[in-house]
C-alpha cells in the first residue's frame, strides 16, 4: 500500500460515473416472461467501490451484463459518463474495453501464458505491439506480486495468483470501470484476505471505479465505499449502506466496533430480502 | 537467480538450474518410465494375450480354435529369411503393403483434416454456416463406408482414388463432427472476456475458438485416424491394388490363414503408431494443458 496519495498517471483517471435509470429487464426464455430487473435506479461516482450485494438470483448479474453488454435491457437506460450505453432504440451496449469484467469462475484464456494474457488487450486493440505489450504486461504482473510466473499457463498457478492476473488483465487497459461478478467466491479465507489486500492496493493506485457483486457482506464493508443492497427478484435497490471508513484500510479495521456496526446494519436488510425470497418459493442457489 | 556463493568457488561446475535439458532430461524420463508400473504391466498384459492365443490353438487345439494359426505359426512366419508363404519382416513385398497403405492414410487424413477442422470450426462459430451444412452432414454420416465403394469406383478412376476417397470420407465425419462439439465446449465467458478486452469478431475466432478447440479437435482426429484405417481396409479389401487390406483378403482368398493374421497385425500396430503419433502433435501444439495435466498428476 505504497501509492497513496500519488496522482495515478491514467487517462482514465476520474472517470467511470455510471448511472442507471429505471432499468428493467424481462427475459422471456421459451415464451415465459421472467421479470429479473424492474424499474431498478442507481447512481455510482467516478472511483467509487459500488458493492451490490442481494439474495441469489435477484438480478445482479444481470445488471452487470447490460453494463458490460452481454445482455440487452428491456426499458430504462444506461449511462456512462454522460454517454448512452444501452437505452430505448439500443437496448444492447457496445463491449468495450472501458468496461472490463472479471469473471466468477475466472476467464484467464488457458491456452496462453499470464503475461500473454495480460498483454492481450493493448494487443488485439492495436494499442501496442507485442513486445511493447508484454513488457508492461511483465511490470504490470510483477507490481501485483506476480513477478517470475509471467510464463506460466493459467492452469500452472494458483487459483488466488489466477484472479489475481485476471484483475491485471483488466487493468491494464485502463478501464473506467471494473466489473466483477464474485470474484472470490470459492476461495478459502485466508487466499480471500490476500486477494482483498491486492485489489485495495490496486484501487487504490488507479482509483478506478468498481462494480463489484458479492455475497459476503463483510468482505462488501472492507472493500466498498457504498454497499448497495437489492431486493428479491425483480432487483432493485432497496438499502444503500454508507462505509465512510478513510483508506486506506487494512485487516485492523475488521475488529472495529464501526465495522461491525455496518455489517450489521446491511445484514438486516440482506436478511429481510432473503426470508422475502425464502418465502416466495425461491431456491437459495448457493 | 541462483547467485554463485562467496567462498564455495566451484570452477567449471555450472550450477544446475531448472529442470534437466537434453540427453539428461532423455535420461531422467527413461528412469522415470522403467521405474513405474507401466512398461511391466504393459509387457504382461501381451504377453497373457500371447499365451491365451497360444494355448487355444497350439496346445489345446480347442474345437473351432484348431483351424486357426497360432503364435508360434504366425511369429516364426513373421520372422523368418525364407518365408515360406512369401510375407515376413525380411521380404521387400511386405515393406511395399505397409508403404502403400501407409501412403494412402496419408492422403487421406491430410485431406480430411485439412477440410474437416476448417468446417467444423465455421460450423461452431457461425450458426448460417451451421443451419447450412449440418442437416446434410447428419444425413451422410451413418452412411457405412462399404455402402459407398461402387460410387466411388464410379467416381474416381484407377486404384489409389477410390481407396483413399473412401477413407477420408469416414475421417472427415469425425473431425468435423469432433471440431464442431469443440467449439460449442467452449465457455462463453472467454468469449465475453476476449470480446471485454476489445476483440473483433475475427480476432475472436484465431485467439479464442480456434485454440479452444483443440482439445476436441485432437481428441477427433485419433479417433478420425483410426476410422481412416478401418475404412481405408475395406476398401483396399475390395477394390485395391496391394496395402495392408489387399494382404488380408488376398490371403484369405488363396486359403493361407497365416499372412492374413500377418497382415491383422501388422494393421493394429502400425496403427497404434500413427494415433500415437497425432496424439505427440497434439501435445506439442497444447503445452498448456500438458502442463496443467501433469500438474493434476495425470
Ligand atoms: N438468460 C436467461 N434467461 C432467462 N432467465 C434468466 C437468464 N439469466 C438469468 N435469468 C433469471 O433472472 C434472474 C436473475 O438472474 P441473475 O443471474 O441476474 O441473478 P444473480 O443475482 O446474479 O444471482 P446469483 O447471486 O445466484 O448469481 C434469475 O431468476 C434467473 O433465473
Ligand atoms: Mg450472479
Amino acid at each position: 500500500m505504497a501509492a497513496v496519495g500519488t496522482v495515478p498517471a491514467r487517462e482514465n483517471a476520474g472517470k467511470g460515473a455510471i448511472s442507471i435509470r429505471n432499468v428493467t429487464k424481462i427475459y422471456d426464455p421459451e415464451g415465459v416472461n421472467v421479470l429479473a430487473v424492474d424499474d431498478c435506479s442507481l447512481e455510482i461516482a467516478a472511483g467509487e467501490v459500488c458493492m451490490i450485494v442481494g439474495p441469489s438470483g435477484c438480478g445482479k448479474t444481470t445488471l452487470l451484463s447490460a453494463i458490460a453488454g452481454f445482455h440487452s435491457i428491456t426499458f430504462g437506460e444506461i449511462y456512462l459518463d454522460g454517454e448512452l450505453l444501452c437505452g430505448p432504440g439500443k437496448p444492447l451496449a457496445d463491449q468495450g474495453a472501458d468496461r472490463v469484467v472479471v469473471f466468477q469462475n475466472g476467464a484467464l484464456f488457458p491456452w496462453m501464458s499470464l503475461a500473454d494474457n495480460v498483454a492481450y488487450g493493448p494487443t488485439v486493440q492495436g494499442r501496442l505491439n507485442k513486445t511493447q505489450a508484454r513488457e508492461k504486461a511483465l511490470d504490470m504482473l510483477a507490481e501485483a506480486g506476480l513477478a517470475d510466473v509471467g510464463d506460466k499457463f493459467p492452469g500452472e498457478v494458483s487459483s488466488g495468483m489466477a484472479r489475481r492476473a485476471e484483475i491485471v488483465r483488466a487493468l491494464i487497459n485502463d478501464p473506467k470501470v471494473l466489473l466483477l461478478d464474485e470474484p472470490y467466491r470459492a476461495m478459502d479465507a485466508l487466499t480471500k484476505s490476500i486477494m482483498h489486500e491486492a485489489l485495495l492496493e490496486m484501487y487504490d493506485r488507479t482509483k478506478v471505479t468498481i462494480f463489484f457483486i458479492t455475497h459476503d457482506l463483510e468482505e462488501s464493508i472492507f472493500l466498498g465505499d457504498r454497499v448497495v443492497v437489492m431486493t428479491t427478484r425483480p432487483c432493485r435497490t432497496k438499502k444503500i449502506v454508507e462505509v465512510n471508513i478513510p483508506r486506506p484500510r487494512d485487516y485492523h479495521i475488521l475488529s472495529s466496533e464501526e465495522f461491525r456496526l455496518l455489517v450489521d446494519e446491511a445484514n438486516e436488510a440482506v436478511h429481510e430480502e432473503a426470508i422475502k425470497a425464502f418465502e416466495a418459493g425461491e431456491r437459495e442457489l448457493a | 537467480m541462483s547467485e554463485p556463493v562467496a567462498g564455495q568457488p566451484q570452477p567449471g561446475v555450472t550450477p544446475v538450474q531448472g529442470p534437466p535439458a537434453g540427453l539428461g532430461m532423455f535420461l531422467y524420463k527413461a528412469r522415470k518410465n522403467l521405474t513405474g508400473s507401466t512398461p511391466y504391466l504393459m509387457m504382461g498384459g501381451i504377453g497373457l494375450w500371447l499365451l491365451t492365443w497360444w494355448l487355444l490353438c497350439e496346445v489345446f487345439s480347442v474345437p473351432r480354435f484348431e483351424k486357426m494359426p497360432g503364435p508360434v505359426a504366425v511369429l516364426s512366419e513373421l520372422f523368418s529369411v525364407e518365408p515360406f508363404l512369401g510375407i515376413s519382416v525380411f521380404t521387400q513385398e511386405y515393406y511395399q503393403h505397409i508403404y502403400l497403405s501407409c501412403r494412402r492414410i496419408f492422403f487421406a487424413f491430410m485431406i480430411a483434416t485439412g477440410l474437416g477442422v476448417p468446417l467444423g470450426l465455421f460450423m461452431g462459430w457461425s450458426k448460417t454456416v451451421r443451419d447450412y451444412a449440418f442437416p446434410i452432414l447428419e444425413t451422410v454420416r451413418p452412411i457405412p463406408i462399404l455402402a459407398w465403394v461402387p460410387l466411388a469406383i464410379l467416381m474416381f478412376a484407377g486404384f489409389e482414388a477410390p481407396v483413399i476417397y473412401l477413407a477420408t470420407l469416414a475421417s472427415f465425419f469425425v473431425t468435423t463432427l469432433n471440431t464442431l462439439l469443440g467449439v460449442d465446449s467452449i465457455d462463453e465467458s472467454y468469449f465475453r472476456a476476449a470480446g471485454c478486452l476489445g476483440a473483433k469478431r475475427r480476432h475472436i475466432f484465431w485467439h479464442v475458438v480456434v485454440p479452444g478447440s483443440m482439445p476436441f479437435i485432437f481428441t477427433g482426429l485419433q479417433i478420425s485416424i483410426g476410422v481412416a484405417w478401418f475404412s481405408l481396409v475395406a476398401a483396399e479389401m475390395v477394390s485395391g491394388d496391394g496395402g495392408l487390406g489387399y494382404l488380408i483378403v488376398d490371403a484369405y482368398m488363396n486359403n493361407v490363414t497365416v499372412p492374413m493374421v500377418i497382415g491383422m497385425i501388422t494393421l493394429g500396430f502400425v496403427g497404434w503408431i500413427t494415433s500415437a503419433l497425432v496424439r505427440l502433435v497434439g501435445n506439442r501444439l497444447m503445452q498448456w494443458r500438458v502442463r496443467a495435466l501433469a500438474l493434476e498428476g495425470r
